[in-house]
């Protein structure tokens, strides 16, 4: 069922039509719920607060099979208090986990940047640990009109 | 063989500054999510870890998924307050590891 609602999603975009007829290998989407697991084990199931984090995307990728993403956390990086890791999570793909990174103090400031794939449009969610135990979310919808897994 | 990575970071430092370093490893990061022209899923094949490090010690670690696009590119920052090496290590699923380092000089 999931599959036959993406492709009717899918077949509105221009190009769609190869994606859809490579299709998907198991599951077709990650659930909200898969994506809740992720972040509650990265988390260790403490409460995430707002803020602190950017998520700098475009707002809507024409191709997901390359979308550039930053994130950054204002926070700062000294020897005992620092931005451990960044976990990025996407709700809509197949996996929803995406990329963690991991800081230390030597990285000066808790940013990074890659390219990512996205199947559909969708939340980017990321969450980022500090050495003493804060934890900050943030998320940011992006439209994506060709998805970058199948095709 | 694995391919040779791309490196963008400056030789030059002063004490202190925070200076970007930007990556990319030519690699197709087959995600394992696709089908062939056979219906065969094509198997997963992806990078699943970068880590760099200066003098070595630890300064940036990548758990990356097959989300990450085709050609690996990271870009992120460092601290600097003596001269020494950048190392970057690449590990493929198959377990090839790709190195590459590069020195800079602090002053």
């Amino acid at each position: 069922m999931r599959l036959i609602s993406r492709r009717r999603a899918l077949v509105l975009t221009a190009g769609s039509a190869a994606a859809a007829a490579l299709g998907w290998s198991g599951k077709s989407r990650a659930t909200p719920k898969d994506a809740a697991e992720a972040i509650a084990k990265f988390t260790g199931g403490k409460t995430a607060e707002n803020g602190k984090i950017s998520i700098e995307l475009p707002e809507i990728a024409e191709n997901g099979n390359t979308v550039p993403l930053k994130v950054s956390v204002d926070a700062p990086m000294n020897a005992d208090d620092y931005v451990s890791d960044i976990l990025v999570i996407a709700d809509g793909n197949p996996l929803p986990r995406v990329v963690t990174f991991r800081f230390t103090p030597m990285s000066g400031k808790a940013v990074a940047s890659t390219r990512i794939r996205l199947a559909t449009t969708e939340n980017i969610i990321a969450v980022a640990k500090t050495s003493g135990g804060q934890i900050f979310t943030a998320q940011k919808l992006v439209k994506v009109t060709i998805g970058g897994c199948g095709g | 063989m694995a391919a040779t990575p791309r490196l963008k970071l400056p030789r030059e430092a002063k004490k202190g500054d925070i200076i970007e370093i930007k990556t990319l490893l030519p690699h197709p990061m087959e995600s394992g999510q696709r089908k062939g022209k056979d219906g065969k899923v094509i198997p997963r094949k992806i990078i699943n870890k970068f880590v760099c490090t200066f003098n070595d010690k630890p300064v940036f670690t990548a758990g990356l998924e097959p989300a990450v696009a085709a050609n690996p590119y990271l870009e992120f920052f460092a601290k600097v307050e003596e001269s020494g090496t950048f190392k970057f290590t690449w590990t493929d699923d198959d377990g090839t590891v790709t190195t590459a380092e590069q020195k800079i000089i602090v002053t």
